[in-house]
């Protein structure tokens, strides 16, 4: 580690430009004869279309062109489609209907695209799409994944009958039942996992591009792996050939899952460009991101817990029924399935598991990964079931953590997962010591003193991350490869370019990626670029989600620099007339070990290009490209308290204290890792406490502004207090966890726990707002 | 269409605009300045936060006509070319910022939060007062400490040269 190497609290390069607003986001983009987009959307839930008049639109000011489905389907645009098989427990294939970018004859959801308007400003465009007149045959609506299975249940797609799109299962359902039925103790709990709006602070906006001299396309949009972005609208959507699609990420503002998809709005203004032969430009607002981007979460499960007479668990029985929305996202199946349901085991040795979950169709927004993605759920799940096993057991709830600990490893769930290193009791100890948990009992007898009642509650998560083999990912069911890319290349004067697939959209790579390389070197990290977010400058990749930067991304960067700098050492022994095993890179310099013999980075760089001295039949040039295919998952761990104080009068939760200790093996740097736990815990507290996605009967998304749907803001959070208690990954060449998400997954229970633990039972479901917790303090129980 | 002019930066801009327009929107698409950013549709989320007359304001809030005449300063030129104010320093000092987009309004109101009550914030008043600005990377946390940092160096400066 050096100043600027890995472990060093670097600022951030990226930051000058975002202080000083020039930052460079997609609605930033403007060019020559550009023109705006707006959407007609569906004000219904569920409704046939009979007829799409747009002639009175198409008259009005500024007014380019009115385009529906009908014509994009005309043009063989195909449908939106998701990436990732499940087969149901039948062997049956998962019951995927049809997802028009825009509906062509029925909308499924408020919001469905239906027309896109073109215009010479935005406001003329959202004045013309007022004009269009659509008529509606209102259909029954359902926007409950439960009352979506009952029979007679409104029918939504014809492909999937009863709304059910799978019903999967894993794990041993007889060991199970065995093991229940012989059990010494058994918890049974129903878990709801609230549904979430991920609103990352930039809407979503696209800006598509077509060059009719070129017949190419250029599509700048708000997308977390821009590759992916062109791979799926290439080879699903028939946009346009690879080679005839560039598409640009540039900065992205926040992300959390939700720009990970590939939309409806970025094919058609591709599309729209070609029709109309005018750039078109669309930009998101906040209404419109409430009403159209992927929701995360939205579970409902049944959990039975089964323990022996020391407390041991013997059993884990879960069945969960999970709302996927109106479509089937392109990532959706896999997130109650193997990002859920395979981190069931926790943090603790559980002999068997069973989970059954099915997914469902409703007339709401396709529900895919949210910050966390499936982890979350199964933390929750598992956590409040340990909190509520410990209460009924009468034992403190660290005590029933540790007697169940996995301590050695690598440890193999009966779940898929194969655990490679943690320390959880450490973590567990380092988070009582920083809340003083001991002294708890004293702080609750001063609340009570005061009137107020006061609460303390624990959460132990693991989660996946590095997301994953290839080959493991291919035969679960996923439809890409999950290895990343990257390209080292050095500059002739020794400067640095460093391409990768990985997508920074807050996260710092320009920062964290360049350490890696000025430590390797010793060259300043000024000297140094990271490139990312274009498929014309980066070859390929697979983007940024589920904490995969580090782990994946940073380990093919390492790939690439091993061989770059052994093409160097090649250089430098020739230049040097030593042994290339001889060879050290130092400070910026190559030298030959025990001498004070040396040559420069940037010499070395030079003599590459030059190409007048190098070793024979060695190819000019100093430029690397490696792929990197992770091992196995990688698996952070920790664990989180809350400490609340409720004032009995108002219902209202002031979180006194929030305590993280994590492990996410080696960090590159601190103070952004520091950075992305606050983060993660600022949305948990939120799913706590704030957030919830609420519909009417009809369908209609009674959330659908910061005026209705509770952001977390400064004056609803406290400082946090965290710490570190690390154990390298053997999975990769840095040892690398992964901690994008890790503050989302612990935070939600360890809140409620600490909740139910002051209001003295269980009866509490997320958002616990003021009014629930009245409630739940004044209701008989 | 309405002729707006307004001094904007320490310089005089002006620009043709329906009525209709928004100050945000005319600051970003007549005038070029695009980093003042919009985050939502109901004057919630403060990422289009700008000094109109020496006051913060939601630039969203207001029409470009109605501001006609006013001297503006937005992100662009809170401090001169290559250089930054002292709340922007903090706020890359303490990792205040991720993904840059609620920044700038969060950088203005933090300016103008210790312009009226510098030397004395606590992360109380801070929190408080950044209650009309959204942010859904940091948790706060480092925008807090920046913000305190940056009020003690700012009352530290103006107390050396008194």
């Amino acid at each position: 580690m050096g100043v600027e190497g890995i472990g060093a609290r670097v600022t951030r390069k990226e930051d000058k430009r975002f202080l000083t607003g020039k930052g460079r986001y997609t609605d930033d983009m403007t060019v020559p004869g550009m023109k705006y987009a707006c959407f007609v959307r569906s004000p219904y839930a569920h409704a046939k279309i009979s007829n799409i008049d747009a002639t009175a639109a198409k008259a009005m000011p500024g007014v380019i062109d009115v385009l529906d489905g009908k014509q994009l389907q005309a043009d063989g645009i195909g449908n939106l489609i998701c990436g990732w098989m499940i087969h149901s427990k039948d062997g049956s294939p998962m019951r995927m209907g049809a997802w028009h970018p825009l509906a062509v004859d029925t909308v499924r959801y408020v919001g469905d695209a239906i027309a896109i308007v073109v215009a010479d400003s935005s406001g003329e465009a959202r004045d013309a799409a007022e004009a269009v007149v659509i008529d509606y045959e209102q259909l029954p609506v359902v926007t409950e994944a439960v009352a979506a299975l009952a029979s007679g249940a409104p029918q939504i797609h014809p492909e999937a009958p009863g709304n059910l799109i799978f019903d999967w299962q894993i794990g041993e359902p007889d060991a199970v039942d065995k093991a229940i039925a012989a059990a010494a103790h058994v918890t049974e709990i129903e878990i709801l996992n609230n549904r979430l709006s991920p609103n990352p602070m930039e809407p979503r906006a696209t800006l598509g591009i077509y060059d009719t001299a070129e017949d190419h396309y250029t599509c700048y949009t708000t997308s977390q792996n821009p590759h992916v972005a062109r791979l799926v609208m290439s080879a699903f959507y028939n946009v346009a050939p690879e080679n005839k699609l560039r598409v640009i990420a540039p900065d992205v503002g926040g992300g959390f899952g939700s720009k990970i998809y590939i939309y409806p709005e970025e094919i058609i203004c591709l599309w729209a460009s070609k029709k109309t032969g005018v750039p078109v430009k669309w930009t998101s607002d906040r209404t419109e991101a409430f009403l159209t981007d992927a929701h995360g979460r939205d579970h409902v499960s049944k959990v039975k817990m089964a323990f022996d007479a020391n407390n041991r668990i013997t059993a884990l029985k879960v069945d969960t029924i999970a709302n996927l929305g109106a479509y089937m996202s392109l990532f959706s199946s896999a997130v109650p399935t193997y990002l859920y349901a395979t981190l069931l085991s926790g943090q603790y040795a559980i002999p068997a598991i069973h989970a059954n979950v099915r997914t469902v169709y409703t007339n709401t927004v396709p529900v895919d990964a949210y910050r966390g993605a499936g982890r979350p759920e199964a933390t929750y799940l598992l956590e409040r079931t340990m909190e509520t096993a410990a209460r009924e057991l009468g034992i403190s709830p660290a005590e029933l953590r540790k007697i169940n600990f996995i301590r050695s490893f690598p440890y193999q769930t009966p779940v898929i997962m194969n655990y490679d290193a943690g320390d959880y009791e450490a973590s567990l100890n380092a988070a009582m010591q920083a809340a003083d948990w001991a002294g708890f009992a004293a702080r609750r007898s001063q609340s009570e003193a005061k009137g107020k009642k006061r609460g303390i509650g624990m959460s132990c998560y693991i989660e996946a991350c590095g997301i994953a083999p290839s080959a493991a990912v291919g035969s679960l069911g996923a439809g890409v490869g999950l290895w990343e890319s990257a390209e080292v290349r050095v500059n002739a004067v020794g400067t640095i370019e460093v391409l990768t697939g990985s997508h920074s959209h807050g996260q710092g790579h320009e920062t964290t990626f360049a350490q890696l390389v000025a430590g390797r070197l010793g060259v300043p990290i000024e000297s140094i670029n990271i490139v990312h977010g274009d498929t014309d400058k980066v070859q390929m990749g697979m983007g940024t989600y589920g904490s995969r930067s580090g782990a994946v991304g940073m380990s093919a960067v390492v790939k690439a620099l091993d061989k770059v700098e052994a093409k160097a050492k090649k250089i430098a022994a020739h230049l040097m007339e030593a042994s290339e095993e001889d060879i050290v890179i130092e400070n910026g310099e190559l030298k030959v070990a025990g001498t004070d013999k040396s040559v420069p980075w940037f010499q070395v760089a030079l003599a590459s290009y030059t190409a007048h001295n190098l070793p024979s039949g060695m190819e000019p040039g100093l430029k690397e490209t490696a792929f990197y295919d992770p091992s196995n998952f990688t698996f952070p761990a920790g664990c989180y308290i809350a400490e609340v104080e409720i004032d009995p009068d108002t219902g209202e939760t002031d979180i006194v204290q929030f305590v993280a200790a994590d492990d996410f093996g080696n960090i590159i740097n601190p103070m952004i890792v520091e950075g992305q736990v606050h983060g993660g815990i600022a949305q948990g507290i939120g799913q706590a406490l704030l957030e919830n996605v609420q519909y009417d009967a009809n369908g209609q998304l009674l959330t659908a502004s910061y005026m209705d749907y509770a952001m977390p803001r400064a004056d609803d959070l406290p400082s946090f207090t965290l710490s570190h208690q690390n154990t390298p990954c053997p999975g990769n060449p840095l040892g690398i966890k992964g901690c994008g998400e890790a503050g989302a997954i612990g935070s939600p229970p360890a809140l409620i726990n600490a909740i139910t633990d002051a209001i003295g039972h269980n009866k509490l479901t997320m958002p616990a707002t003021p009014m629930k917790v009245w409630q739940a303090l004044h209701s008989a129980h | 269409m309405t002729k707006v002019t307004l001094t904007v930066n320490g310089r005089t801009m002006s620009g043709e605009c329906e009525d209709r327009t928004l100050l945000v929107h005319f600051i970003r698409e007549k005038l070029g300045l695009t980093g003042t950013h919009v985050g939502c549709d109901t004057t919630q989320c403060g990422a289009c936060v700008i000094h109109m007359d020496g006051h913060s304001v939601k630039s969203c809030s207001i029409l470009a006509v109605q501001a006609s005449g006013s001297t503006i300063t937005t992100i662009e030129g809170l401090a001169g070319q290559g250089e930054l104010h002292p709340v922007q320093a903090a706020f890359k000092e303490h990792h205040g910022l991720q993904c840059g987009f609620c920044t700038p309004g969060m950088v203005m109101t933090a300016v103008d939060l210790i312009n009226r009550e510098g030397g004395h914030l606590t992360e109380e008043t801070v929190r408080a007062g950044l209650e009309g600005n959204i942010c859904r990377c940091t948790g706060y946390h480092n925008i807090v400490k920046a913000i305190l940092a940056a009020d003690a160096e700012i009352a530290g400066s103006r107390q050396a040269a008194e």
